[in-house]
């Protein structure tokens, strides 16, 4: 038989010449094949796989993933306005050091002996946002918004017995389609049916009258967002959550915690269970990997005992004076639980949330009331310069945060055109939302945070008064 | 095995780090933000006076002011205090594959061609972002035999859950999904298998192994019925021991009408050897963050490679990534789709990760990551089984593949010191405590060592050389072993609190008040 040549991996020590033989000498065997034995030989492949040729030196491996990448035009080259439920903004270099650093970057699980940092380090952000959220327990994060909704709508399930969740039409598309997975399948048990309510379509808001039709006691919960998928923010959140209770449900509110430095957090409206993003605290849109959702309620004994995420509590060692850091009651949890578990926990969010936890601190309470209003007004001038081009109208009233409804129907152009258009000026425009929300006609869905300078919207505003005209 | 004459000293870093909420002082800075240029502020006024009145904050919320040198000093100190499988021979961490990370790839996914794509962009502006989705997917089809994969779940736990949304929205394609209520799992598959299945909606059944070790084949045979939605295991299991009836298992649950999914999170000994399709799988994962080399991120950003028959392909969750020979695609027009298990598409760093660690090792180089991985646990076992106090259950099956379930029931036995003791003691030695098992423990005192081909045979050796030291001092000092760590960060932290809710603190503000 031919002796294969097999080149010596950097990244597999043990491929270095002779040493195999040495080992597997040691084991007692003579070729590794015997290690395999117990594969039935049907099951084995007995063929090379089918993979391109190997880029072996860094180098070309380097410059090969570097072309194909350069096929890309990130909003680094481009000037950017889609939001809608990932969001540009500035990442403070301090938060790309920390989450590179490989103490955490290349860490997993393990015990706070080793890991103390991550412990304390989630402890803090789950510290920091409780006080943007003003609640006093705050999950380690889990993959997404969207996942830490359909979470929070089990919860409540469970905690109210019903099975029935009502939302406005406002609602992300894109997370509801993840909140119904999570609901589960009418054919089985334990499905939770998504209802949806009628939003005013001159505000943006919810529709209380259509809402006090809708619920009752079955309703375990009523789901807003603030500031809603839309842009608006919604003010009758306490009307909302008033409903809620006197129907014995819960109100759930998905929150941008980028707001919450001029917003009143959900918690002042009658919120039971909060959720939401933190990607916009310092991660990066990284084509959706950015993604991390949060879940957060009052310190309430059966709250915490349907939590299925991870929940760090400080606590004291043996050392006087020292912190310690545990998981609290971790029984909860899949990881002990299995079938009997609350749902589900596995590898999560850890590095992102690390990131947050760094962007909190390096904010402060002025930095986000700051991003607030930066924010807010570059909207407000954002939506002056596109409706004062002919035609174009902002829909869903006047109080929006950092995104806006675009509307383009007077000028008998569709949004789809109108953004290739754009994009021969290098410019990304907002999200096209026709489909999502047939009745607000050839709309776009425009994002402008505290990253767009006066000019950069004033570019945007003239390159559409030419593609419109 | 080559003589390790001196075990390390290590003494990890103890800095007293405060927690955050405590440092700073009122006025300090950490970042400023853009302020809106004047002719801003001049066209649109106040802020607040766009803000519906009952929803403007009356207080600012109560973050810690810190100015940035010390913001950054405050993580760089927790961050020494962690330690990530760069800094030690991370072998113990059984089950998670500690694989090296190329460094390479960590700075391509740092180029803004990565981060600072949105993943809304026109798809004519992401096409080298999709073609790596593409190619990956083709990758992991001839790496599986199975049709197209999705990299949705950004965790290989959110991948066991779309699998249950699969098999939801089969048996409801077919109308049988009142009746198919049932998934059967084993007893050494990851737990998430039976969680996710139960959150789906279905009932579950677990399997035992047999006195050997193996899942029970006539157990399975009695457990399947019409009522049977599918199968979710891990192989080779938790123990490292590979189930050499598998095809049979898929067979007997096709056989009542039932899908088979294959759990192989950790396919680590088994590229380029064996694949899901043979063994009659209609679904499988693949953990890019375990056999493919993205970083564990201290938990997560993961992602998970979810795998489909061409039968099954329709179910997938959108968008989906295409090819038409000129361009790529995002297709979204799925009809049987069972929708999204997350937003956008995947955790695109470990994609792109993933994608160049294939690239750089190519056909043969997969297959020698795996055969090196199977050695090295084989070697390790062979030492660790000359360790007094080590025993290894189901011991008929010689040969382990990537891992090894092993127990400590013996050194408990004789010295009373366990299993948690010695991994609290490895902790001294500079090493990451091992992993022991997922709950329940069938296994006594275990613990799951997976020296993956990251680890040298100097590594594995010190390893080895690390937990022969620890059982010399269980039995011959075995205070010092109960009362370790003796060099670590922190000290053994009391646990009664975590369980208190009149004590518990999720947040600084919820432990000042109690």
């Amino acid at each position: 038989m031919k002796k294969e040549f097999i080149p010596t991996y950097p990244y597999i020590p043990n491929s270095a010449p002779g040493i195999k033989a040495r080992m597997l000498e040691a084991i007692g065997v003579q070729d590794v094949d015997e290690l395999y034995g117990v594969i039935p030989e049907e099951l084995r492949l007995r063929r090379g796989l089918n993979l391109p040729q190997p880029l072996l030196a860094e180098y070309e491996l380097a410059r090969e993933v570097r072309r194909i990448l350069s096929k890309n035009r990130s909003c680094e080259d481009y000037l950017n306005f889609m939001g809608g439920g990932c969001w540009q903004h500035h990442v403070p270099a301090v938060c790309d050091e920390i989450n590179g650093r490989s103490e955490f970057l290349t860490a997993y699980g393990g015990t706070s002996y080793n890991n103390l940092g991550r412990f304390q380090t989630h402890f803090e952000f789950q510290s920091q946002m409780g006080e943007l959220l003003d609640m006093d327990v705050v999950s380690v994060p889990t993959y997404s918004w969207g996942t830490a909704a359909g979470y929070a709508v089990r919860m409540a399930a469970r905690l109210t017995g019903r099975q029935e969740v009502l939302m406005p039409k406002t609602v992300s598309p894109e997370r509801l389609a993840v909140i119904r997975s999570f609901a589960g399948s009418a054919w089985m048990g334990g499905h939770i049916e998504c209802r949806t309510v009628e939003y005013d379509r001159n505000t943006g808001l919810l529709d209380l009258q259509d809402l006090e039709k809708t619920i009752s006691d079955k309703t375990a919960a009523v789901y807003t967002e603030n500031p809603t998928y839309l842009g608006s923010i919604e003010s009758q959140g306490l009307a909302i959550a008033e409903l809620a209770h006197e129907h014995g449900g819960l109100s759930i509110v998905g929150v941008d915690p980028i707001s919450l430095g001029l917003l009143t957090p959900p918690s002042h409206y009658g919120a039971d269970i909060v959720v939401g993003t933190a990607q916009p605290l310092g991660i990066h849109m990284n084509c959706g990997g950015g993604a991390i959702g949060f879940i957060a309620t009052r310190d309430e004994e059966a709250y915490v005992a349907e939590f299925p995420l991870f929940l760090i509590s400080i606590t004291h060692t043996s050392a006087e004076g020292e912190y310690g850091f545990g998981q609290c009651s971790f029984e909860r949890t899949s990881y002990v639980g299995r079938e009997r578990a609350k749902d589900w926990v596995g590898t999560v969010s850890g590095l992102w949330t690390i990131t947050a936890a760094v962007y909190m601190s390096l904010m402060g309470p002025q930095g986000f009331v700051d991003m607030g209003r930066t924010i807010i007004q570059k909207n407000q001038y954002a939506r002056k310069q596109l409706s004062a081009l002919k035609g174009v109208e902002i829909l869903l009233g006047a109080s929006s945060f950092k995104e806006f409804v675009v509307n383009f129907d007077k000028t008998g152009k569709n949004v789809r055109h109108i953004n290739e258009a754009l994009l021969d000026d290098q410019i990304f425009g907002g999200k096209d939302i026709s489909a999502e929300f047939p009745e607000l006609g050839q709309s776009a869905l425009y994002c402008v945070t505290e990253i767009h300078s006066r000019e950069d919207i004033q570019r945007l505003a003239s390159s559409l008064r030419e593609v419109l005209a | 095995m080559k003589e390790i004459r001196k075990l390390r000293r290590f003494q990890a870093p103890v800095w007293s780090e405060p927690v955050v909420m405590e440092m700073g002082g009122p006025g300090e800075r950490g970042i400023l933000v853009p302020e809106s240029e004047d002719e801003i502020k001049a066209t649109v006024g106040e802020a607040e006076s766009y803000i519906p009145r009952q929803m403007r904050r009356q207080a600012p919320p109560k973050l810690p002011e810190l100015s940035q040198p010390q913001v950054l000093r405050h993580y760089l100190h927790l961050s020494q205090q962690n330690l990530g499988m760069e800094e030690n021979i991370e072998i113990g961490t059984g089950t998670a594959t500690m694989k090296y990370s190329p460094k390479v790839n960590e700075m391509l996914v740092r180029l803004p061609q990565v981060t600072e794509v949105h993943p809304l962009q026109n798809e004519q502006t992401i096409q080298g972002i999709l073609e790596i989705v593409y190619q990956l997917d083709m990758f992991l089809r001839e790496i599986s035999g199975l049709d197209r994969f999705t990299f949705q779940p950004s965790g290989g736990s959110l991948a066991t859950f779309t699998n249950a949304c699969l098999f939801r929205a089969y048996h409801g394609s077919r109308g049988e999904l009142p009746q198919r209520d049932e998934v059967i799992t084993t007893i050494f598959s990851h737990p998430c298998n039976a969680a996710t299945a139960r959150a789906a909606g279905f009932k579950v059944i677990t399997l035992m192994p047999d006195e050997n070790g193996y899942p029970d084949a006539e157990a399975l045979k009695s457990a399947c019925s019409e009522r049977t939605a599918g199968l979710m295991i891990t192989n080779p299991e938790d123990t490292g021991i590979f189930n050499p009836k598998v095809k049979t298992f898929t067979e007997t649950v096709h056989a009542v009408g039932g899908l088979c999914f294959y759990d192989q999170a950790n396919a680590n000994g088994l590229l380029g050897i064996t694949r899901a399709k043979e063994a009659g799988f209609d679904a499988c994962h693949f953990n890019l963050h375990k056999t493919f080399s993205s970083p564990h991120g201290s938990f997560g950003p993961g992602c998970a490679g979810y795998g489909v028959s061409e039968e099954l392909s329709k179910f997938l969750p959108v968008p989906v990534v295409t090819f038409d020979e000129e361009a790529y695609h995002l297709d979204y027009a799925r009809p049987h789709s069972i929708g999204r298990v997350r937003e956008f598409f995947g955790n695109i760093p470990a994609v792109v990760r993933a994608y160049a660690w294939i690239r750089s090792l190519g056909a043969e180089g997969l297959l020698e990551s795996s055969r090196v991985a199977v050695i090295n646990n084989n070697y390790l076992s062979k030492l660790l089984l000359e360790i007094p106090g080590v025993v290894r259950h189901y011991d008929e099956n010689e040969f382990r593949l990537e891992l090894t379930r092993f127990s400590w029931e013996k050194l408990k036995e004789d010295t009373g010191c366990g299993t948690d003791d010695v991994r609290r003691r490895m902790t001294d030695y500079g090493l990451q405590g091992h992993f022991m098992s997922h709950h329940p423990w069938i296994v006594p005192e275990p613990f799951t060592p997976e020296p993956c081909e990251t680890y040298s045979k100097e590594d594995i050796d010190y390893f080895a050389a690390v937990l022969k030291q620890i059982s010399h001092e269980a039995y011959t000092n075995p205070e010092l072993v109960r009362t370790a760590p003796h060099n670590a960060t922190t000290h053994k932290p009391d646990s009664a609190p975590l369980n208190d809710p009149k004590k518990w603190a999720m947040t600084w503000r919820a432990y000042v008040r109690k």
